[in-house]
């Protein structure tokens, strides 16, 4: 706004620096109510979106719009794409799927659960990594002995599986039962942990 | 992944996720700033216009036309700037050729012309035609009437069809 602008030779600002101080001042500002990242893993992308509590949804590629979607509704539509507030994650994340990390110590953001949810998941938590429950044992454990079919929907919409192992839970009698994010994860998630033999 | 139904009613529903309005209009946004305050002053106009355009938005009604939105959050932080540097709310008059980004890249042509018109006019022609500003709105980013606004535009106009022939 001075004599100076007539000779302004400095660069044009590059549209991606930009909006990453765009980003950074939002999170300082406390205006950054979800930030999101995508991250490749064996079973395909992962959609990961994170409050400033802690993690808050998982999701499986195909879907990560309607996450996204269904995120600004349910929680706040201050959501940016902000990979840094997920490095944390996506640090366990990686070494869990390289075997060598058993539990996960990122804080969770549970306000996409309900109680009953909430208990089912909590209770799913502590099935150990390389073991299995059945929902009718997750059902009792939480007083709930008929609640079987319950447990299955309160795992089934998990918003944050792999990293709340809703894949331990299965079928009395061996078969794996449902998976949100399809058999075939809940395959390689169990295989991964020990709980299945490996088919080659 | 399917979320289990929320008992509260959630504020904002129906907005999309704000990413959405950074991946379609950061790019117009950022060449509109350019435009106005050159390279030095674009990025922290940007960052401005984007930030409160965060705060307000969980409270923002109409999403008919967000670029509409952001173009006018941009317009009021150009005004800001100019304030800050103790200037008359209107554009600066040294907009040099080469900061000066069109707004559109299918009008570039027209866009070089209209810098070369004087200061009032290609402001206002820029304020109705990049930013579909009413007269009114013209004339109050620009500290004068609406038919002094109206006239900016249509001198403006009359040069470029001029230059054109």
């Amino acid at each position: 706004m001075s004599a100076d602008r007539a000779i302004d030779n400095t660069a044009p600002p590059r549209l991606p620096d930009v909006i990453a101080g765009f980003r950074r001042r939002a999170e300082a500002g406390g205006l950054l109510d979800v930030a999101y990242t995508a991250m490749d893993s064996p079973i395909g992308p992962l959609l990961l979106a994170a409050t400033e509590a802690g993690l808050v949804a998982v999701a499986f590629s195909g879907n990560h719009d309607d996450t996204l979607n269904e995120l600004a509704v349910r929680l706040s539509p201050r959501i940016l794409e902000a990979p840094g507030r997920l490095d944390a994650v996506r640090r366990e994340l990686d070494a869990y799927f390289e075997g060598k990390l058993r539990d996960f110590s990122v804080p969770l953001d549970w306000s996409l659960v309900g109680t009953f949810s909430r208990r089912v998941l909590d209770r799913t938590a502590r099935i150990p990594y390389g073991a299995v429950s059945s929902y009718g044992d997750v059902a009792r454990s939480i007083g709930t002995p008929r609640g079987a079919r319950a447990v299955g929907n309160a795992l089934g919409s998990n918003p944050i599986p792999i990293v709340v192992p809703c894949h331990r839970v299965t079928r009395t009698g061996g078969t794996l039962g449902g998976y949100g994010g399809g058999l075939d994860r809940k395959t390689y998630l169990l295989t991964l942990e020990g709980a299945l033999q490996r088919r080659d | 992944m399917t979320m289990p139904a929320g008992e509260h009613r959630p504020r904002g529903a129906g907005l999309p996720p704000f990413q959405a309005l950074l991946d379609d209009h950061a790019d117009v946004v950022l060449r509109f700033l350019i435009a106005r305050v050159g390279h030095v002053e674009a990025e922290d106009c940007f960052q401005e216009t984007f930030l409160a355009a965060l705060r307000a938005y969980p409270r923002l009604r109409d999403t008919a036309n967000l670029r509409g939105w952001l173009l006018t959050i941009a317009r009021n932080k150009v005004t800001d700037a100019h304030r800050d540097a103790q200037r008359r709310p209107m554009l600066s008059d040294e907009l040099d050729t080469a900061s000066a980004a069109p707004p559109e890249p299918a009008g570039r042509e027209v866009w070089d012309e209209v810098k070369r018109l004087p200061a009032k006019q290609r402001n206002a022609v820029a304020l109705r035609f990049a930013e579909d500003r009413s007269y009114d709105d013209i004339a109050r980013t620009m500290a004068t009437t609406p038919e002094a606004a109206r006239r900016n535009v249509h001198e403006g106009i009359k040069k470029l069809r001029r230059g054109q022939r």
